[in-house]
């Protein structure tokens, strides 16, 4: 069955220690998402790793949120563009699967970016589902009401479900647990 | 062909063709909460359908890269299985088809997640959790459609007496399933039918549909390349661009 999902601590545990990577660490992770501009690639906790080799060879990885989600080549552009733009040239980006992205890596500060944002914060997941598939009503990001409903689990990107608050009657989307 | 290469491409072929039918909905849907879900379904698959065209690629070693897999093959090249690559049919059709399709899927990845082969189980390990959306999908509307009008009622037992043929494909197994399955790659077809019969059983039973008795005819040879006549359109519609302009970018 899925082997155990990678915790956010250990993900942070991998961070590598020479000054290049340290910086191009902080220029990638200050990069926005192109769909959610509130949150960074930190944020999502999509940057998965950063190492430079003794010749100056970079190699970022990152891991998509989605297996068809259309982001990740304009965040491949947008992080190859911050690296080269910081005087680095000899430059790899890579995507990786395994272990899978899991919404538990969205950091606490993101998550109440996005309900400021408008979007409703995702779930923790179950530790042995493979996805959360009955979840609490989320409260309304505008009016904080718990008086919510689901209008559809498919939304306007993959990482998406929609909702409609029946107190302040605004329709507003959720970051869907995965 | 390596072994593995023949079997991501199966399973690429089955993710690539039911994502351009599902595709094939939008604007068509008969609300816009579904345009926007099949399609999202559609774009998962898409997503799982490059990443398994790209390790049939890799492993075959002769150059090819998914965008040569996915238009410039052949109908008789595709090794997608019968069911998906049927016409759309009307809304009960495609979430029968839904139904029966993602809890095969959804079993087949999650015993993928264990396989000896790190490619194939990075690829299962996140599709996974898509799949359980989709599945979760299709039951619901399953259960809207079966038990609501008696009109939604018989055109979704109507639609599984068309569909429920095409089952026996999914749990076939061949020599190279069998090499597969002993090296602990691939999953075991007795295994997910194990899973796939108790839970489909439920949610007809739940939804007031009878699945209908077994026939002489079960439509086979889709591995083979074998495939029904309506297959061809629909490469022709989606290779058309590549084919016409080779190498093309947005």
């Amino acid at each position: 069955m899925a082997a155990p999902l990678c915790t956010r601590g250990e993900v942070v545990a991998a961070v590598s220690a020479t000054p290049a990577e340290r910086e191009v660490r902080a220029l990638v992770g200050a990069v926005l998402d192109p769909e959610i501009p509130v949150l960074t690639l930190a944020d999502l906790g999509i940057l998965r790793d950063v190492r430079a080799d003794e010749d100056g060879h970079l190699v970022v990885t990152l891991t998509p949120t989605y297996s068809g989600c259309p982001a990740i080549d304009p965040i491949r552009e947008d992080v190859e563009c911050v690296i080269a733009a910081a005087g680095y040239v000899d430059i790899e980006v890579q995507t990786v699967l395994a272990p899978a992205w899991t919404t538990d890596w969205i950091s606490d500060e993101a998550r109440e970016k996005l309900r400021i944002y408008g979007i409703a914060p995702p779930d923790p997941t179950q530790a042995h589902a493979p996805c959360l598939l009955v979840q609490h009503a989320p409260r309304c990001p505008r009016c904080d009401s718990d008086d919510t409903r689901q209008i559809s689990p498919f939304g306007s990107t993959p990482c998406q479900s929609q909702h409609v608050c029946n107190a302040c009657l605004e329709p507003f989307d959720r970051f869907k647990s995965i | 062909m390596s072994d593995v290469a023949e079997y991501a491409l199966r399973l690429g072929d089955d993710a690539l063709v039911l994502s351009h039918r599902l595709a094939q909905w939008s604007a068509s849907a008969p609300e816009i909460e579904e345009d926007i879900a099949l399609t999202n379904i559609a774009l998962d698959l898409l997503g799982q359908a490059r990443r398994l065209l790209t390790i049939a690629g890799v492993r075959e070693g002769q150059g090819r890269d998914e965008d040569d897999l996915a238009y410039l093959r052949p109908e008789r090249e595709f090794r997608n299985l019968r069911i998906v690559e049927l016409d759309n049919g009307d809304f009960a059709d495609t979430i029968v088809r839904q139904l029966l399709f993602s809890t095969y899927q959804l079993s087949l990845y999650a015993e993928l997640t264990a396989s000896t082969d790190p490619d194939l189980a990075a690829v299962a390990g996140k599709a996974v959790k898509e799949v359980a959306y989709h599945r979760d999908h299709a039951v619901k509307w399953t259960l809207r459609l079966g038990d609501g009008t008696q009109k939604s009622h018989e055109r979704s037992q109507a639609a599984l007496e068309r569909l429920w043929p095409y089952r026996h494909e999914l749990f076939e197994t061949d020599e190279l399933t069998a090499r597969l399955i002993d090296a602990g790659v691939a999953a075991d077809p007795a295994v997910l039918r194990s899973t796939w019969d108790p839970f489909v059983a439920a949610v007809l039973d739940q939804a007031t549909l009878t699945a209908p008795e077994d026939g002489a005819r079960k439509p086979t040879g889709g591995r083979r390349g074998q495939h029904g006549e309506i297959l061809g359109p629909m490469l022709a519609e989606m290779q058309w661009l590549h084919r016409s302009a080779p190498g093309v970018r947005w």
